[in-house]
C-alpha cells in the first residue's frame, strides 16, 4: 500500500501517532421515537486502518450508523464493539472516536489553535508537548501559520482542514466523517478528499465516511457500505460492487445499469443459459437457479450496429445527446428502454434509426428477481 | 506503519481509560453532605447566617448546633436517619461507578434521606406536631423545631445529587450524571418554590377558620356573589370581581392585538424606513414600573387633571371620578401592554414569507387581495397568541387597578385587599388566587396546546430574499393616522410624568420645584462625611441590592433549563417544559399570597427575609429566561455541541466551554431583563416586603397612598432613567460581542 509515498512523509509526521482500532456492529438497531427505523439490524466490521465510506440515498441511515459509532446516538439494540471492547453503553465522551461534522463544527469563539487543542486539553500534557502536537496537527492539513486565526476569518476549505486537524490530533482510534465535503465547490472537493485520503494512508487511521455521491466513494475508499433503507445493501470494494453488484439497487446506484428482466433456462457448472428476449446467451450463473431472474448491463456493455447485422436484438434510437468525450443514447427495443454510452464519436446513429444491438460478452451480471 | 505505532504505545495512558480509586462525583458530594450536617448551623438562625453571632455558643447551643451535635446530646433525634442515609452513601465513594452496588447504594441514601428530611420538616413544627393525626399516631411530642438553615439546605442538596449521580450510574439519560443532576436540581427548587406553595394555598382554601378541611367553607367562598354576581347587566349594582377581570381582560387582549398588528404592519410595510423608530417603543414597558402609566393617567385625567380641568373650563361643567373605575384601568393597561403585543407581531408579521406574497401577487391577485387571503391567514395563530398574552398580563396587573380602580374591582387587587384589609381573611384570598389562576391557566393552556407547539414561521432556511409587499393603501392610512396618535399619547404620558416630577402640586400649585427629589434623594454632607439623606435611598438601595443577586441567578437557572429543553431528551420532558413554564401563568399577587402563607412557617421560614424577595423574582422572571435561552440556543449549531462531545469533552464541560461563552448575548439580555423586571415587579412585591426589606415600588405605592404624588412621580422617573441607562448599556455591550466574534 502506497509503501514509498508513506515513507517521504513519515519523518515530518512522525507526531501524530494511531491507535487505529477496528469497528463492529452486531445486529444493531435504531429506532427513534414515532417508530421510525433508521437502522435495521445491520452486523458490519471495518478492519483497523481502513476508509470505508457509508454511501446511499438520503434518510437511508447513513447519519444514523455514523452518529452510533461516535456514541452521538444510542442503538436501540445490538451491540457496537471499537477494537475488542464493547462500546454499546459508552457516552461520546468516553469513546476514543472523533468526527468531521458536516458543518465543520468550528467553535467560533475559539482561535484555530484553540479549536486544535481543546480535545488535548483534557489529555493532561505538558505546555510544550500540547503546542507541539497542535504545530503538528496543522502543519498536517497544511495550516502552519493560521493558528491565532478565528473560525470566522477562514475560507470554507481552511476551516474544514482544521476541522480535520481538531479530529487527527487526539490520535482517535476511529475517525469519523458525514458528508465532510459538501459545503466545498466541485474542485475543491476533488482536492480535499485527496488529501483527507493521503492523511488516512499516511497515518493508518481507520476512518469511517458518509457520502451520497457514490464518485466520491469509489474514489477514497477501501471498501464501500451501500445502505438502502435503514439495511447493508452491500459491502465490498469498489471494485465488487461495480463489477458484481448483488441486487438491482446496488447496480443501479453505483454507476449507472439497464435492469431488464431474463429467464434461466438451464445451468450447467457455473455457466448459466439466458433467454433474453428471443435470444439466448450463455453467461456465470452468479450462483443462481433456474427460473426469472435480472440482468444488469452498464450503458458501456451495449454494442451498437447498423440494423442489419445479425444476431442483435432490434432497437429504435429515441434520443440521441452528444457530450463530448462520448455520445448517450436512448434507446426503445422490446427489452424495454435502454441507455447506452458509445465512445466512438465519429460514427452517429440518428434519432428515429432502427439499430441492432448486442452485450459485451463480459460484464454484464446476472442478479436474482 | 512501524514508528507511528511505538509512538502510539507510550500514549496508551490516555485519562479515558485510567483507574480511579476514589469516585470523584460521589466524594465531592459526600463531604458537602458530611460537612453540612455535622459543621453547619441546622436550623435557621434569628440573627441570619452571615452576621457571625452563632459562632458564641457553636457548637454546643441549641439553636446553634449542627445536627450532629444536636443528636449527640439527645435534642431533635428525628434528625438521626437522615445522618444515617449519609453513612449509607460512604461505600458509593470508593466503588467504581460501574459497579451496580455504586448506583443502588446512591440512589438508596439519597432517597431515603430527602424522603426523611422532608417528612420530619412538615410533620414537625413550632407547636409540636403540625397535624392532629401525627399526635394521633405518635402521642405528643413534647419538641417543635424551627425552619431550616442552612445546614438542612446543603444536606438537602448533597442528598438531592445522591440520588441523580445513582440514577445517572443506573443509565438515566444516558448515564449523564450532570445532566441528570441538573434535571433534578430544576424539578426540586420548582417543586419546592411553585408547587409547594401553591398546593399549600390551595389547600388553606378548603379550611375553615379552625383550620379545619371543609368543603362547604369552599363553596360559600368559592361561589360568593361578590365574584360572580352578573346584577350590572341589567341593574346599578356592580357585578362580581371575576366577571369584571374577565371582561377587562378579554377587552385589554383584543384592543392590545389590533394595536400591536397596526404597529408591527407600519414598522415593516409601510416603505417609510423611518416606521423603525416605533421599534424602541418596545423597550418602554420593559422600564416602567406597572403602575406608573396608572399615575400619568391621574394627572391628565383625574380629578384635577389638566384636560379634565381645561375640558370643564371650557365647557362649563362640573370635573368627574370617570377616570376611575373600568376606562382608567383600560387605557392604562393598553398603554403598558401594547408593545407586548407589538413585539410579538412584528415577529410574526416578518415571518410571513415574502415568497407567499410574491406567489399570490404572480397569480393576479391585489394587493388587498393578497393581504386578506395570504397574509392575513398566515398571521392568525400569531395574533391569538398575542391576544391571549394581552389576557394574561392584564388579569395579573396590580398596579394599575390599585392606583386607578376606583370602585371596578378586579381580582388582584381584591386578593390584596382580602389579606392586608380589615379582613384579613386567608381563606378568601386563596379561593380569589384560585379563580384568577383558572383564567390565566386556561389562556396559558390554550396558548400552548393550540398555538405553542405549531410553528407559523414560513420562513424557510432557503435564503428567503424577496421584499415584503407593501400595504394597500386603504389599510396604510388608517394605520398611521392610528399609530401617529397612539405613539402622541404615549410621548405625552411620558412627558407628564417628567413634568409632573417637578410640579410643587399638582393641579392647585403649579409652581416648578427641585422639591419631590430633594426629599427622596437628597445627599447631605455634614461632619459626619457624605450621608444619604433623602426617604428613598433606603429602598431603593435595598432594590438593587435584592436585583442584583436575583438577575443573575435568574439567568443561569433560565439558561440551565433551556440547554436541558432544547439539546436533551429525556422522559418526561414536556411536562418538564411545562412546569418551568408555568409560573408565567402564575399572577404575582397569587404567588405573593402562596408565599406568605407557605413560607411563614417551617420548614422554610423565609417570610420578612431578602431571601424570599429574591426567590419570587427568580421564579417570576425565570420563563422569560428559559424562552431567552431556548432562542438563541436554537440558533446554535447542535453539532458545536456534539464536536465538544467527541473531542472527549463531558457534558458539563461542553456546557461551561461551548454553550455558555456563545450564549454570551442571551445570557446578558436575561440578566438585564430580570434586573429591571425585579426593580419594577410590584404584585407579588407589595406582599412580601418587611421593614428591613423595603422595594422601591412598594414605597412608591406607599406614597400614592397616602396621596403623595410628587414625590411618587419623582421616585418612578427615576426608576426610569435608572433603567433606561441599562437597557442602552446592555445594548451596547451585547453589540460589542457579536461583532467580535461573528458567528
Ligand atoms: N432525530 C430523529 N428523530 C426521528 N427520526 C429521525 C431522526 N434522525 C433521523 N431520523 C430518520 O431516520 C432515517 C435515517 O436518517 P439519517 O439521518 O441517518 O439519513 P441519512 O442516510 O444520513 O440521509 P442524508 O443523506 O439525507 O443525510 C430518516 O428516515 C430520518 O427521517
Ligand atoms: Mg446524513
Amino acid at each position: 500500500m502506497h509503501n514509498s509515498h508513506k515513507n517521504n512523509h513519515s519523518r515530518e509526521y512522525s507526531h501524530i501517532g494511531t491507535k487505529a482500532a477496528s469497528v463492529e456492529f452486531s445486529g444493531v438497531s435504531k429506532i427513534y421515537p414515532g417508530n421510525v427505523i433508521a437502522v435495521d439490524q445491520v452486523s458490519l466490521r471495518v478492519e483497523a486502518g481502513e476508509l470505508v465510506t457509508l454511501l446511499g440515498p438520503s434518510g437511508c441511515g447513513k447519519t444514523t450508523t455514523l452518529r452510533m459509532i461516535a456514541g452521538l446516538e444510542k442503538a436501540s439494540s445490538g451491540a457496537i464493539y471499537i477494537g475488542e471492547n464493547d462500546v454499546t453503553g459508552l457516552p461520546a465522551t468516553d469513546r476514543d472516536v472523533t468526527m468531521v461534522f458536516q458543518s465543520y463544527a468550528l467553535f467560533p469563539h475559539m482561535t484555530v489553535d484553540q479549536n486544535v487543542a481543546y480535545g488535548l486539553k483534557l489529555l493532561k500534557l505538558s505546555r510544550s508537548e500540547l503546542k507541539n502536537r497542535v504545530e503538528n496537527g496543522l502543519a498536517l492539513v497544511g495550516l502552519q501559520g493560521y493558528g491565532d486565526r478565528l473560525p470566522s476569518e477562514l475560507s470554507g476549505g481552511q476551516q474544514q482542514r482544521v476541522a480535520v486537524a481538531r479530529a487527527i490530533v487526539l490520535e482517535p482510534q476511529v475517525l469519523l466523517f458525514d458528508e465532510p465535503l459538501s459545503n466545498l465547490d466541485a474542485k475543491l472537493r476533488r482536492q480535499v478528499r485527496e488529501e483527507i485520503r493521503d492523511i488516512q494512508q499516511r497515518l493508518g487511521l481507520t476512518v469511517v465516511y458518509v457520502t451520497h455521491d457514490q464518485e466520491e466513494a469509489l474514489a477514497v475508499s477501501d471498501r464501500i457500505i451501500v445502505m438502502s433503507n435503514a439495511t447493508i445493501a452491500q459491502f465490498g470494494t469498489p471494485q465488487e460492487l461495480y463489477a458484481k453488484p448483488v441486487s438491482e439497487f446496488v447496480a443501479d446506484f453505483i454507476g449507472e445499469a439497464n435492469v431488464i428482466p431474463v429467464y434461466i433456462e438451464s445451468l450447467q457448472n457455473n455457466m448459466a443459459t439466458v433467454r433474453v428476449g428471443d435470444h439466448e446467451i450463455q453467461m456465470d450463473s452468479n450462483n443462481l437457479s433456474i427460473g426469472r431472474a435480472k440482468l444488469a448491463i452498464r450503458p458501456h456493455q451495449i454494442n451498437l450496429f447498423p440494423s442489419e447485422r445479425h444476431n442483435t436484438f432490434d432497437a429504435v434510437i429515441k434520443k440521441c445527446t452528444y457530450v463530448g468525450s462520448h455520445i448517450e443514447y436512448r434507446l426503445d427495443s422490446n427489452l424495454g428502454e435502454l441507455f447506452v454510452v458509445d465512445h466512438q464519436t465519429d460514427s452517429v446513429f440518428e434519432e428515429g434509426q432502427l439499430v441492432g444491438i448486442s452485450f459485451s460478452t463480459s460484464g454484464p451480471v446476472l442478479l436474482s428477481d | 506503519m512501524i514508528d507511528t505505532v511505538s509512538l502510539a504505545d507510550r500514549q496508551t495512558d490516555s485519562p479515558k481509560h485510567t483507574v480511579q480509586i476514589f469516585n470523584r462525583t460521589a466524594l465531592l458530594w459526600l463531604i458537602v453532605a458530611i460537612v453540612a450536617y455535622s459543621c453547619v448551623p441546622w436550623y435557621m438562625l434569628e440573627d441570619g447566617f452571615w452576621s457571625m453571632e452563632w459562632l458564641d455558643g457553636y457548637p454546643f447551643d441549641t439553636d446553634y448546633a449542627p445536627a450532629l451535635f444536636l443528636i449527640a446530646q439527645g435534642e431533635k433525634l428525628w434528625l438521626a436517619p437522615i445522618g444515617i442515609a449519609i453513612l449509607l452513601a460512604i461505600p458509593a465513594a470508593f466503588l467504581n461507578n460501574t459497579n451496580r452496588l455504586y448506583g443502588w447504594l446512591l440512589i438508596t441514601a439519597g432517597a431515603a434521606g430527602l424522603i426523611f428530611l422532608c417528612a420530619q420538616g412538615l410533620s414537625i413544627g413550632i407547636r409540636g406536631w403540625t397535624a392532629d393525626w401525627i399526635t394521633t399516631l405518635f402521642g405528643e411530642l413534647g419538641d417543635r423545631q424551627f425552619g431550616m438553615g442552612y445546614g438542612a439546605l446543603l444536606t438537602a442538596l448533597a442528598l438531592l445529587f445522591f440520588l441523580t449521580t445513582g440514577l445517572a450510574a443506573r443509565g438515566a439519560i444516558n448515564g449523564d450524571a450532570f445532566v441528570v443532576g441538573a434535571v433534578g436540581f430544576v424539578i426540586a427548587i420548582v417543586t419546592v418554590f411553585i408547587f409547594f406553595p401553591i398546593s399549600d394555598m390551595l389547600s388553606s382554601a378548603v379550611k375553615n377558620d379552625d383550620g379545619l378541611f371543609s368543603l362547604t367553607t369552599f363553596y360559600e367562598k368559592f361561589t360568593h356573589r361578590k365574584i360572580w354576581s352578573l346584577a350590572c347587566i341589567d341593574g346599578e349594582q356592580s357585578c362580581g370581581v371575576a366577571w369584571n377581570s374577565l371582561f377587562l381582560a378579554v377587552l385589554v387582549g383584543f384592543f392590545t392585538t389590533a394595536l400591536g398588528l397596526v404597529f408591527a404592519l407600519v414598522a415593516t410595510r409601510s416603505g417609510v424606513t423611518q416606521a423603525k423608530l416605533l421599534r424602541p417603543l418596545t423597550v418602554l414597558p420593559i422600564i416602567t414600573p406597572p403602575f406608573v402609566i396608572g399615575l400619568a393617567i391621574i394627572l391628565l385625567f383625574g380629578l384635577s387633571g389638566t384636560v379634565t380641568t381645561f375640558v370643564a373650563d371650557l365647557l362649563g361643567i362640573q370635573p368627574t371620578r370617570w377616570i376611575y373605575g373600568l376606562p382608567g384601568i383600560f387605557i392604562a393597561q393598553l398603554l403598558s401592554f401594547t408593545p407586548i403585543a407589538f413585539l410579538v407581531l412584528i415577529g410574526v408579521v416578518e415571518g410571513v414569507s415574502p415568497a407567499m406574497e410574491e406567489a399570490s401577487q404572480t397569480l393576479r391577485a391585489t394587493r388587498w387581495h393578497t393581504f386578506k387571503t395570504v397574509s392575513l391567514p398566515l398571521m392568525r395563530p400569531g395574533l391569538a397568541n398575542a391576544f391571549l398574552l394581552g389576557f394574561i398580563e392584564s388579569m395579573a396587573d396590580f398596579g394599575n387597578p390599585l392606583v386607578l380602580g376606583g370602585n371596578y374591582d378586579v381580582l388582584s387587587t381584591e386578593i390584596f385587599f382580602s389579606i392586608v384589609g380589615a379582613q384579613n381573611d386567608q381563606g378568601r384570598a386563596a379561593v380569589l388566587a384560585i379563580v384568577l389562576l383558572l383564567f390565566t391557566l386556561t389562556a396559558f393552556y390554550a396558548q400552548r396546546k393550540w398555538l405553542g407547539q405549531k410553528s407559523y414561521i414560513t420562513k424557510t432556511g432557503k435564503g428567503d430574499s424577496g421584499q415584503h409587499t407593501l400595504l394597500p393603501k386603504r389599510i396604510l392610512i388608517p394605520c398611521w393616522a392610528i399609530a401617529l396618535t397612539w405613539a402622541t399619547f404615549t410621548l405625552t404620558i411620558y412627558g407628564m410624568i417628567i413634568y409632573g416630577s417637578f410640579v410643587e402640586l399638582w393641579g392647585l400649585n403649579n409652581t416648578l420645584t427641585f422639591k419631590h427629589y430633594q426629599s427622596t434623594f437628597a445627599i447631605a454632607f455634614d461632619e459626619n462625611g457624605w450621608r444619604l439623606k433623602g426617604a428613598a435611598w433606603d429602598s431603593f438601595l435595598t432594590t438593587i441590592k435584592i436585583a442584583a443577586i436575583a438577575a443573575p441567578l435568574t439567568a443561569i437557572i433560565g439558561i440551565l433549563t433551556a440547554f436541558l429543553l432544547v439539546r436533551q431528551n429525556f422522559f418526561g420532558k414536556n411536562t418538564f417544559e411545562f412546569g418551568t413554564m408555568l409560573s408565567f401563568a402564575i399572577p404575582g399577587t397569587v404567588i405573593g399570597v402562596s408565599y406568605i402563607l407557605a413560607f411563614n412557617v417551617p420548614p422554610i421560614e423565609i417570610t420578612g427575609t431578602g431571601v424570599i424577595l429574591i426567590i419570587s423574582f427568580i421564579f417570576r422572571n425565570m420563563p422569560v429566561g428559559v424562552r431567552a435561552g431556548i432562542a438563541s440556543m436554537s440558533q446554535l449549531d447542535k453539532s458545536l455541541d456534539e464536536a465538544s462531545l467527541t473531542l472527549g469533552a463531558s457534558t458539563w464541560r461542553t456546557f461551561t466551554r461551548v454553550v455558555l461563552p456563545l450564549m454570551k448575548p442571551a445570557i446578558l439580555a436575561a440578566m438585564v431583563f430580570s434586573f429591571v423586571r425585579a426593580m419594577t415587579a410590584i404584585s407579588a412585591v407589595i406582599f412580601l416586603v418587611s421593614a428591613e426589606y423595603n422595594m422601591a415600588t412598594s414605597y412608591i405605592i406607599g406614597r400614592v397612598e397616602n396621596n403623595d404624588y410628587g414625590i411618587a412621580i419623582a421616585y418612578s422617573t427615576v426608576l426610569i432613567f435608572v433603567m433606561l441607562a441599562i437597557v442602552c448599556l446592555m445594548q451596547l455591550l451585547t453589540r460589542q460581542t457579536r461583532t467580535r466574534h461573528v458567528v
